[in-house]
C-alpha cells in the first residue's frame, strides 16, 4: 500500500483553479519532490496535504486512512495527520535552547520525561546538533537552524514529512552543502518526504522522483535521470535544465527515429534532422525538437557526409567559465546555445558546424 | 615615454602600500592593453582594493609609480601625486552610490553638470548611456524606486557618461542576487566591450572572473601569484594557491618522477602504499625529484568500469549528485576522494568499483 495517495484533488480560490485535478501515489521511505514555478499549484497541492486547505474535490489517504475526502466529508484536523512540516521561515524558537525547541513537540504530546529526554538527545545525534543542544537558537547558524527545523519535524516520528521550499533562504554555498545532507539525513531516517520547491537543481539533486506542475496539473512524474533525459513536453524540457527547442515540421519515421524540418534561413534549403519521439505524428504535423547544450558537439571543419543532424552557423558570443565553454550559435533563425568541456578558440562570426546524435535529442509533439 | 602600438596603456609598476606593519601591497607591477579588461581577484585581505584605491588617487602608495595612457598618475619616486578628481577615472563600486532624491536621468547627468558641458550634449550623452545600460523605461523614475540591478546599471551609467579614461569597479556585483549576478555579469561584459574603456575589476568571486575578464591577477597576501588569460589561468595554473583558488581542482602531493621538457613528464603520488606516477604536464620551477602537486580538474577526471590501459587508480563510488548536464560523484582512494565530472550516460551508482584514469594533456604537476 503507497504511503500517500492523492485522488482527484482540486482546488479553487474564487473563479481561479490552483490545483486541477492531480493524481499521485507516494511510496514509503520515497523523497518525492512537486517542482514548478510560482502559481503552478504545487504549494497548495502541500497545504492540502498538510490539512492547512480544504479542497474542493479529491481525496488524500495516508497508509490506506482518508485524511481528506469531500466525497466521504471527511476532513482530518492538521495535528491529527501526524506529518512533520519544515518550512522556509525556520519557525525556530529564539527564546528556547535547541533542546527545547526539539522536544517541545513531544511535551504537548505528553510524552514522559524520560523518553522525550531520549528521543530528543536521538534526533539531535542524528542531525549534528548533539553538541549544540544547551545553545540558544538565536546563536544558531543558518544550516544550523534548519537542522533543528529539521529535527523538530521528525522528533515523533511522523509517517510523512512534508517540505516547503526549506532551503530558499540560504546563501548559494550552503544550499547546496544542506541539499545532499538533507538527503543523506532523509536516507538515514528513512521517512516519507514531500518537497516542494521551483528550483530544478535541487529537485534533480535530491529526489527519488519528481513531480513537475504547471497550471495546476502535473506534467510529467519520473525519477530525475529521465525527466533530464526525456522530458514529456516542451514545458518540462526548458523548465529542467537548459534545452534548446526548435520549431519545425514533421516528415516521416525512419525506424526508432522521426525525421521534421526545419528553417535555415530564407536564402537556405531546410535541414532535416533526426531524432526520438513523436511516435504517433504525421506529415507535416508541427514539433519541437528539443536538444541540450551538452549533447551538442562542435566542429571547426564540415564533418563527413556520412553524419546525419549536421547544423551550419555563426558563432554569436562564447562565455567560459572554466570547466565549462558556453557557446551561442546562429543556425538560421535559430540560436543554439552549445556547452562544451573543452576550450576552443572561438571568434563571433565564425562559421561553425554542429552535429548531435539523434538518440540524443527529442521531437516534441506539444 | 613610449607610447607604439604594443605599449600598455595602464601600468603599474613595483606597487607598496603598507598600512602601519600591514604590508597590504608588497611590489606589485603589471599593465593592461587600451580597451581591456583585467580583473584582480583574490581573497579578502589580498589587496586587490588597495591596488584599485591607490590608481583611483584614494590611496597614496608608499612606492611605486602608476601611469594612465602615457600619463604619471602617481610616481612616489618623483614626488608626483595627481589628485583624484584629476585622474579622469569612472568608478563603480558595491554599493551603488546614486542620490536618492534624484531621479535616474538626474543622477546620470550630475556628472557633466558639474563639469559644465552644454545641455544638448547633456542630453545626447545621457541617453545613449540610458540605452547602453537598458534603462530606457526607467529614465524618470526616483532612484529610490530601483531595484538593485537597476540601481547598479545607474551607477555605470553614471561612471561611463564622462568617457572616462579608465572604469575601475569595486565588487559591483557581490550585493545582488545569484541568477542577477549571472545576468549582470554578461551585461557589464558586454557594455564595457562596447564602449571599450580600459576596466579594472575587482573581486573575489572567481567564476566572475572567468566569465568577464580578458586577463586575471590572482592575489594573495600583497603579491601576484599569477596572471594570464581566464583560460590559461584555468587550466595552467602555476601553484597550488592559484589551482585551488580558481574553479576546482583535485590536489594530491607527490614527487616529480620524471621530467620532460618536451613530451610528458610524470608525477609519482600514493595512498596507504600504493605508489603510482602519472602521465602530466611540468609546471614551472620544477625538475626531476621536486616535492609537487598533482592538480586535475574534475572533467578532466574519468571513473572507467574497465581498467583502462595505462596507469589507473581503482576505487568506490561514495557520492553521486545529478545535475542535468553532468554527475558531480566522488571515488574514494586510499584516503583521497577523487572530485569527477560524470556523463549521466555512464550512469554511476554509489557502491560502484571504478578505475580512475586522469587525461594527461590536462594533469599539471604544480609548485606546492
Amino acid at each position: 500500500m503507497p504511503t500517500v495517495e492523492i485522488e482527484g484533488l482540486i482546488k479553487r480560490f474564487g473563479k481561479e483553479v490552483a490545483v486541477a485535478g492531480i493524481d499521485l501515489k507516494i511510496e514509503q521511505g520515497e523523497f518525492v519532490t512537486l517542482l514548478g514555478p510560482s502559481g503552478c499549484g504545487k504549494t497548495t497541492t502541500l497545504r492540502c496535504i498538510a490539512g492547512l486547505e480544504h479542497p474542493d474535490r479529491g481525496e488524500i489517504r495516508i497508509e490506506g486512512e482518508p485524511i481528506t475526502s469531500v466525497e466521504k466529508n471527511i476532513f482530518l484536523s492538521p495535528e491529527d495527520r501526524n506529518l512533520g512540516m519544515v518550512f522556509q521561515s525556520y519557525a525556530v524558537w529564539p527564546h528556547m535552547t535547541v533542546f527545547d525547541n526539539v522536544a517541545f513537540g513531544l511535551k504537548i504530546r505528553r510524552m514522559s520525561r524520560r523518553e522525550t529526554q531520549e528521543k530528543t538527545n536521538k534526533v539531535l545525534e542524528l542531525v549534528g546538533l548533539a553538541h549544540l543542544a544547551e545553545r540558544y537558537a538565536t546563536k544558531l547558524s543558518g544550516g544550523q537552524r534548519q537542522r533543528v527545523a529539521l529535527a523538530r519535524a521528525i522528533v515523533y516520528s511522523p509517517r510523512v514529512v512534508l517540505f516547503d521550499e526549506p532551503l530558499s533562504n540560504l546563501d548559494a554555498k550552503l544550499r547546496e552543502q544542506m541539499r545532499i545532507e538533507l538527503v543523506r539525513l532523509q536516507h538515514e531516517v528513512d521517512i516519507t518526504s514531500i518537497y516542494v520547491t521551483h528550483d530544478q537543481a535541487e529537485a534533480l539533486v535530491m529526489s527519488d522522483r519528481v513531480v513537475v506542475m504547471n497550471e495546476g496539473l502535473i506534467q510529467q512524474i519520473d525519477n530525475p535521470e529521465e525527466i533530464y533525459a526525456h522530458p514529456a513536453n516542451a514545458f518540462v524540457a526548458n523548465f529542467i535544465g537548459v534545452a534548446n527547442l526548435m520549431e519545425g515540421s514533421f516528415l516521416s519515421r525512419l525506424g526508432e527515429m522521426g525525421e521534421a524540418e526545419f528553417s535555415a534561413g530564407a536564402e537556405a534549403a531546410p535541414m532535416r534532422l533526426r531524432a526520438l519521439g513523436a511516435e504517433s505524428a504525421s506529415a507535416s504535423q508541427r514539433v519541437i525538437l528539443s536538444l541540450r547544450p551538452e549533447d551538442i558537439t562542435l566542429h571547426l571543419e564540415a564533418p563527413s557526409e556520412s553524419v546525419a543532424n549536421v547544423l551550419l552557423g555563426q558563432v554569436v558570443d562564447t562565455v567560459y567559465q572554466g570547466n565549462f565553454l558556453n557557446c551561442q550559435v546562429l543556425v538560421g533563425p535559430h540560436e543554439i546555445g552549445v556547452q562544451m568541456d573543452h576550450f576552443v578558440q572561438l571568434e563571433p562570426g565564425q562559421k561553425v558546424y554542429l552535429t548531435f546524435e539523434p538518440e540524443h535529442a527529442l521531437l516534441l509533439t506539444e | 615615454m613610449t607610447n607604439g602600438e604594443n605599449s600598455n596603456y595602464l601600468e603599474i609598476e613595483n606597487l607598496v602600500k603598507y598600512f602601519g606593519e600591514d604590508r597590504a601591497v608588497d611590489g606589485i607591477s603589471f599593465d593592461i592593453p587600451e580597451g581591456k579588461f583585467l580583473t584582480l581577484l583574490g581573497p579578502s585581505g589580498c589587496g586587490k582594493t588597495t591596488t584599485l584605491m591607490c590608481i583611483a588617487g584614494l590611496h597614496k602608495p608608499n612606492a611605486g609609480e602608476i601611469r594612465v595612457g602615457g600619463k604619471l598618475f602617481t610616481s612616489m619616486e618623483k614626488r608626483i601625486f595627481l589628485a583624484p578628481e584629476k585622474r579622469d577615472i569612472g568608478m563603480v563600486f558595491q554599493s551603488y552610490a546614486i542620490w536618492p532624491h534624484m531621479t535616474v536621468e538626474q543622477n546620470i547627468s550630475y556628472p557633466l553638470e558639474v563639469r559644465n558641458f552644454e545641455p544638448s550634449e547633456i542630453e545626447d550623452r545621457v541617453m545613449e548611456v540610458i540605452r547602453l545600460v537598458g534603462l530606457e523605461d526607467m529614465v524618470g523614475k526616483d532612484a529610490t524606486q530601483l531595484s538593485g540591478g537597476q540601481q547598479q546599471r545607474t551607477a555605470l551609467a553614471r561612471a561611463i557618461v564622462c568617457q572616462p579614461s579608465l572604469l575601475l569597479f569595486d565588487e559591483p556585483l557581490s550585493n545582488l542576487d545569484l541568477k542577477l549576478r549571472e545576468r549582470m555579469r554578461l551585461e557589464l561584459k558586454r557594455i564595457q566591450h562596447e564602449v571599450g574603456i580600459t576596466s579594472v575589476y575587482v573581486t573575489h568571486d572567481q567564476a566572475e572572473a572567468l566569465v568577464m575578464s580578458d586577463n586575471i591577477i590572482v592575489m594573495s597576501k600583497g603579491r601576484i601569484e599569477q596572471s594570464g588569460g581566464p583560460h590559461a589561468i584555468y587550466a595552467r595554473p602555476l601553484n597550488r594557491y592559484v589551482s585551488n583558488f580558481i574553479g576546482i581542482a583535485n590536489l594530491i602531493e607527490g614527487r616529480v618522477s620524471r621530467a620532460s621538457n618536451s613530451g610528458l613528464s610524470e608525477i609519482e603520488i600514493s595512498q596507504e602504499g600504493e605508489h603510482i606516477s602519472l602521465p602530466c604536464l611540468l609546471g614551472e620551477g620544477l625538475n626531476e625529484g621536486s616535492e609537487a602537486v598533482l592538480s586535475v580538474r574534475p572533467e578532466n577526471v574519468h571513473a572507467l568500469r574497465e581498467r583502462p590501459g595505462g596507469p589507473s587508480m581503482e576505487g568506490e563510488v561514495i557520492q553521486t549528485v545529478f545535475l542535468g548536464s553532468y554527475l558531480d560523484c566522488r571515488v574514494q582512494w586510499g584516503n583521497f576522494e577523487w572530485k569527477v565530472q560524470a556523463h549521466p550516460r555512464e550512469h554511476l551508482r554509489e557502491g560502484d568499483r571504478v578505475h580512475i584514469r586522469l587525461d594527461a594533456d590536462h594533469t599539471m604537476a604544480v609548485l606546492p
